[in-house]
């Protein structure tokens, strides 16, 4: 028990910069970008919007809720639905701030692999969505 | 004296802090602020570190490796895709704090699809529906729910294939 509380509280305190670092950069993005400023980035192309969508979700940070109430402004300003389901979708799959810290805890090649895969599976989860709510 | 090599978790730390330093000397107020954000998020992850915490310990302490390999290891099958997907909707609290659990795991043997798909599946956030319902309505819930608990399998066999052919 002893040797199993010791090797948890070494592995916990070996990631403890990479968690601090975490938190002061997610704490900088939510102080430093405004969520005003998320209706900006957005064109009213169909095509393009899904893209910016999931490039914005990708490097936002804060609990999913904040992409929620966003994404509920987004759509009364004419942003399409495709879009903000990019939007909030990448928002809790993605991840730009979290990415140095998956990478040192999981390996490099399998944060960057992942981090690829749910960028594009985030406008694909966006496009089946908006797809499967016309055809019901 | 042996010379200190820096880690990289300790390079990404002060980077971190230099940029904070950045911020002091162009806005004081900005940093405050910054500062304040910082605390209350700190106070609302403590809990779940707790929790994390806990249960590496209680991995550390029970569970065999030969057990974890068996049941979320190679040939795992569904029984090993349920319980990721579940775990990813069941967990809580912020992604960093799971990865030092995650890495844990991987080192006694759960296949590295499962941790992409635990890791997709928490984007189903079953407290947060109602607000999600709220917003956009229950059917866009319903459909983007599933979407995302079916590609949290999809992304974790790409994921797994990618890793193979790139060591390959």
């Amino acid at each position: 028990m002893k040797r199993s509380l010791g090797k948890t509280a070494r592995s916990f305190r070996q990631t403890i910069p990479l968690l601090l670092g975490v938190l002061l950069l997610v704490s900088l993005v939510l102080v430093a970008v405004p969520a005003s400023l998320y209706a900006r980035v957005f064109t009213g192309n169909t095509i393009l919007d899904p893209l910016i969508g999931a490039v914005v979700g990708s490097i936002a940070a804060g609990n999913p809720i904040t992409s929620y109430i966003i994404g509920g402004e987004l759509i009364a300003q004419g942003v399409s639905i495709l879009a903000v389901a990019a939007f909030i979708v990448a928002w809790v799959t993605v991840g730009v701030i979290q990415l140095p810290a998956e990478g040192e805890m999981l390996g490099r090649r399998f944060a960057l692999i992942r981090f690829c895969i749910c960028f594009l599976s985030a406008v694909a989860v966006a496009v089946l969505t908006s797809f499967t709510l016309v055809l019901i | 004296m042996i010379p200190m090599k820096p880690s990289g978790r300790n390079i990404f730390l002060l980077v971190i802090a230099a940029l904070y330093a950045a911020l002091a000397a162009y806005d004081i107020a900005l940093l405050m602020e910054t500062l304040r954000t910082f605390v209350n998020l700190l106070g609302k992850i403590v809990p779940v570190l707790l929790l994390v915490f806990a249960m590496m310990f209680i991995v550390d302490l029970v569970v065999e490796p030969g057990a974890v390999k068996k049941r979320l290891g190679k040939g795992s099958g569904s029984m090993g895709w349920g319980v990721a997907v579940l775990g990813g909707v069941l967990s809580t609290g912020p992604i960093y704090v799971w990865y030092p659990l995650l890495g844990d795991l991987r080192k006694k043997g759960v296949r590295d699809s499962l941790i992409v798909a635990f890791l997709y599946a928490r984007a189903v956030k079953i407290p947060m529906a109602p607000m999600m319902i709220y917003y956009f309505g229950w059917t866009f819930t319903a459909v983007l729910y599933l979407y995302i608990i079916v590609f949290s399998v999809v992304n974790g066999i790409l994921v797994e294939r990618l890793l193979r052919d790139s060591v390959e």
